[in-house]
């Protein structure tokens, strides 16, 4: 089963250090819930295990990681695709872009994913919420590494589910990395998540 | 009638048993020793198999073995030669391959077993699944049957090109051409049969051993047909030869269909006993179920009647696309042609017929029979269509019904089959009094006070079953026939075995047959048995499906009991020293004519086994005999159902008021049990109507594999049913049986949409009609209605 997901993150730090971040497979594996290990394969090439509980579906991904489109300090495509065994497999990729605004920097994606196997069978109801949770989970992490102080990130998901329903498109307040569905997080998290 | 004679309610026997927890099913089967089988499976639904990496899962704990594709295709195990050639009209047949027992290069839909791993427990054996590593090269699959067959759609197998496993007909175009030529009316209607999943209570199972001192393979199967089961493992799979491979089905938890096929995972559990010679022991997870259990229905299809100015049926023209899935199953291409083609008459006489059905394959489960087995959807086809023909020229649709009803018998219709008898209009009539149809316009004023909308639809089905008289099977491409065998045991002590090769799970054959063998001998009911697994001592038997065990099964029964009287009145002719011409048997005793001299059954039992009173050169001593009944035609139940239901429109909540069921199955063996069929097979289709629908997404992956996703009817969702029966005795078996097995799954669907229909004003209503489905309809005709 596919699904997309899209959103924004604004972060407390400038671009180039965002971008750094975005490169350096110790913040990524670090924020990732779940990763194992997330280790460099080659220049644009990343191995990556991951622990994901989806419903009543637990399993261990491992899969590869690949960067594409990399334009230094702007954005790239991230591309990942993992097996989780008897679980089924997951892959996706998202479009991370990045722009200055006066916090610092604006992290945009836009996710593909699809699921299969017994993700799909018996987890597909459950697949949004976990994704959200994880994408939560994620830029919590992240923001933590940007900068630190913006943590209240980690506000609960409920809430930045009922602002992003309020306010569609607005952008996060100071209180919320997160600014638009949690679809996006989800799907980034879950996304992050398939790496191996 | 007696007590507990042929057509009495009597209790069933083996209800006991399952009520009690003393049913004895396969995974109650332990062998000491044996490992078990856990099958990996893709999680694409189209991929290929580019390499398995066994290495870590061999070297993970308890692991026996993991055998591959590879391996089956190296012991040329596993083929699935379907039992039925279906020919399109270019006279071509079908388009079909063989395939391994587990997947070889390719993967075709989601659940494919790619591999088995043998461990000492289940949990070993999973684990290590965990372990094998697969790479597998993803390829776009074909999902959505409507375009599957279109040009430009992946190609799931080289030799079915467009993905055709065949184009066939039925009936005469010009004809039928010529019919609408001259019509005054035609009606039109699209439907889709929705896809549904089996659910058999008991999932499948296999425990199989090897005995390498008699090199005799034993498999204990789920299955409906053991030894068709045996034959396909024999002839086809490669898994041992007949007489060195036992087929035992003992108490089985419902089937439905899905357990007459023969599948990959008890292919390999047989095999793989043998290569590895130790017993293995695979029971399928309730996931695996809803992936691999062949699934039902899945048809779209467009459907034309033309219509005199009088309101004459004149001619039906249909066009179904039928998906079959991804592989060829037991009776697969036969479901969507043979067994629903040759019934899209119905109850009408109608004199042009013209039916093409093409059968495409998709990247999902095979497609086969389920309950009633193309029957449902010609069912649905026909009854949607009548009831939409009705509204549209403005008349009753049960006088439009009884108007068009075939009302003399023998009637040939245009799509081969021959009505032997029937009484439509009295079951209609029946019906229409019990379902107060008079008073349907002020139940439906009632329900409007209510803010509520009351519908009533009508389904007057026909089926043929009672599977099938051989020379007819062959001619239409079958590969069996489908006689049945009988074999009556008569104890020394005059207790007696019945064998059939109709197994039962579910239907009450401990109870029926013996009521059958107790009233023709006059002995009692609780000295016949008729055990489920002995079916094994059978020689050869056709199995249990398309309500058959009633009336080709016990026919069976009754030939051999005829032959057990005839040697019995020998047998009491030398004991009472009379010429057998002048014994007479009645009531459990052989009394010679005129005379108050007589012997009971039992003490002949006796006598035919001392053989003292005759001389064994004349007469063998013993009293066992075997018949094979094949049947001279298919039997075609018939009835009349109607559903009155409401739908709130704020909610889309159909709730099914009423239910009126008026059937013809001919003779009555035992009418609670019939009763019970009835019930379920009603119910089963109210599933399909509002509930049930196996839902594979656009990548393949099959989002209803669980009882979270896949909603099943339950005791709540329908009302009493009120049952009643017309008897019109079927001429051409002994009984006068039709069968019951399939008839309410088959007459519910269109009941159900018929009255949904009716409440809201207007057809686009699909199945299931789940409440967010019949919300928007409703929502739809109340714009209509304001724009008018």
């Amino acid at each position: 089963m596919a699904m997309t997901m899209t959103g924004e993150a604004t972060l407390p730090a400038g671009r180039p250090k965002v971008w750094a971040l975005l490169n350096d497979p110790a913040v990524l594996k670090a924020c990732i819930p779940g990763c194992e290990s997330l280790e460099r394969t080659g220049d644009n090439g990343f191995a990556a295990v991951a622990k994901v509980r989806i419903g009543p579906v637990a399993a261990t991904f491992k899969g590869k990681v690949e960067l594409s489109d990399i334009v230094p300090e702007v954005g790239y495509t991230i591309t990942g695709e993992g097996e989780g065994g008897i679980a089924g497999f997951a892959k996706g990729s998202a479009k991370v872009s990045l722009a200055d605004v006066e916090a610092g920097t604006r992290l945009h994606y836009d996710v593909e994913a699809s699921v299969g196997g017994k993700i799909a069978q018996l987890g597909s109801r459950l697949i949004d919420g976990v994704a959200k949770s994880m994408a939560d989970k994620f830029f919590a992490s992240f923001a933590e590494a940007a900068g630190g102080a913006v943590a209240p990130a980690a506000a609960p998901a409920a809430e930045a589910v009922a602002a992003a329903a309020a306010a569609p498109g607005a952008s996060a307040g100071p209180q919320a990395i997160l600014t638009r569905t949690s679809w996006f997080r989800r799907i980034w998290e879950w996304f992050m998540s398939l790496w191996r | 009638m007696s007590a507990t004679g042929i057509g009495a309610s009597v209790k069933r026997k083996e209800d006991i048993r399952f009520i009690t927890g003393k049913g004895h099913y396969v995974d109650d089967v332990n062998r000491p020793g044996q490992a078990y089988a856990y099958f990996l499976r893709s999680p694409h639904a189209h991929a290929t198999i580019d390499k398995i990496d066994a290495s870590a899962a061999l070297k993970s704990k308890g692991v026996v073995a993991v055998l591959t594709g590879a391996d089956a295709v190296a012991d040329k195990v596993g083929a699935h030669i379907p039992g039925w050639t279906v020919h399109s009209k270019d006279g071509s047949p079908m388009k079909v391959g063989s395939f391994p027992a587990l997947a070889h290069g390719k993967v075709l839909y989601v659940g494919d077993p790619v591999a088995v791993v043998i461990a000492d427990t289940y949990a070993e054996a999973r684990d290590a699944g965990e372990k094998l590593v697969v790479d597998y090269g993803v390829l776009k699959p074909v999902v959505e049957l409507a375009a599957a067959a279109s040009p430009g759609q992946p190609q799931i197998h080289d030799y079915a090109s467009n993905n055709t496993v065949f184009n066939w007909h039925v009936g005469d175009k010009a004809s039928t051409d010529a019919a609408f030529a001259k019509a005054a009316h035609v009606t039109k209607l699209d439907l889709v049969n929705n896809r549904t999943i089996p659910n058999a209570m008991e999932p499948r199972a296999a425990v199989a051993e090897y005995d390498a001192g008699s090199d005799v393979i034993t498999l204990h199967t789920t299955s409906q047909n053991p030894h068709v089961a045996r034959v396909v493992l024999s002839a086809f799979q490669g898994v041992a030869p007949e007489h060195k491979l036992r087929v035992v089905a003992p108490d089985v938890g419902g089937g439905f269909g899905s357990k007459i096929f023969i599948y990959n995972e008890e292919t390999v559990c047989a095999w793989a006993a043998k290569k590895i010679d130790r017993s293995i022991k695979w029971t399928a997870e309730r996931t695996e179920s809803f992936l691999t259990d062949a699934h039902g229905r899945d048809h779209v299809s467009h459907a034309e009647l033309a219509l005199d100015a009088n309101g004459k049926i004149l001619g039906l023209r249909v066009h179904t696309i039928a998906n079959l899935g991804a592989y060829p199953s037991t009776f697969w291409a036969s479901v969507p042609t043979y067994l629903y083609g040759i019934l899209l008459s119905g109850q009408y006489d109608i004199a042009a017929i013209y039916c093409e059905v093409d059968g495409v394959y998709t990247n999902t489960v095979s497609v086969d029979a389920v309950r009633g087995a193309g029957r449902p959807e010609a069912t649905f086809l026909i009854e949607r269509i009548v009831e939409k023909a009705a509204r549209e020229i403005g008349l009753d649709p049960a006088e439009f019904r009884r108007q068009n009803f075939v009302k003399s018998f023998p009637h040939q219709t245009p799509v081969i089959l021959a009505y032997d008898v029937g009484d439509y209009v009295a079951a209609l009539d029946k019906a229409l009094a019990l379902a107060d149809y008079k008073g349907i316009g002020a139940r439906k004023a009632a329900s409007a006070a209510k803010g509520k909308l009351r519908g009533i639809g009508f389904s007057a089905y026909i089926e043929a079953c009672g599977l099938a008289p051989s020379q007819a099977v062959g001619a239409l491409g079958g590969g069996v026939g489908l006689w049945e065998s009988a074999e009556v045991r008569v104890n020394m002590v005059g207790t007696v075995e019945v064998l059939t090769g109709c197994h039962s799970h579910g239907q009450g054959h401990e109870t029926t047959y013996a009521q059958l063998v107790s009233s023709r001998l006059g002995i009692p009911l609780e000295i016949v048995s008729n055990d489920p697994a002995a079916t094994e001592k059978v020689q050869m038997g056709m199995g249990t499906y398309g309500s058959r065990s009633g009336a080709v099964g016990m026919s069976a029964i009754s030939k051999a009991l005829d032959k057990i009287e005839a040697k019995a009145k020998k047998v009491a002719g030398h004991v009472l020293e009379a010429s057998e011409g002048d014994i007479e048997f009645k009531d459990g005793k052989f009394t010679v004519k005129g005379t108050d001299k007589s012997i009971d059954f039992g003490s002949v039992a006796l006598n035919a086994y001392t053989a003292h009173k005759f001389n064994g050169q004349e007469l063998e001593p013993g009293l066992k005999e075997t018949a094979f009944w094949d049947p001279a035609n298919f039997t075609f139940p018939a009835g009349v159902h109607i559903c009155e239901l409401e739908i709130d429109p704020e909610t889309g909540v159909v709730t099914i008021d009423r239910w009126t069921a008026v059937d013809d199955f001919g003779k009555l063996i035992n009418p609670m049990i019939v009763e019970g069929q009835v019930h379920g097979g009603v119910v089963h289709g109210v599933g399909q109507a509002l509930m049930e629908a196996a839902y594979y997404d656009g990548d393949g992956q099959l989002l209803t594999a669980s009882y979270m996703d896949y909603c099943m009817p339950r005791a709540d969702n329908v009302p009493s049913l009120k049952v009643d029966t017309i008897e019109t005795p079927c001429p051409s078996n002994p009984l006068g049986i039709k069968g019951c097995g399939e008839a309410g799954a088959i007459a519910s669907p269109p009941a159900v949409i018929n009255a949904i229909t009716d409440a809201l004003g207007h057809e686009d209503v699909t199945m299931p009609a789940t409440p967010q489905i019949v919300w928007r309809a409703a929502q739809k005709a109340a714009t209509k209605r304001a724009a008018e």
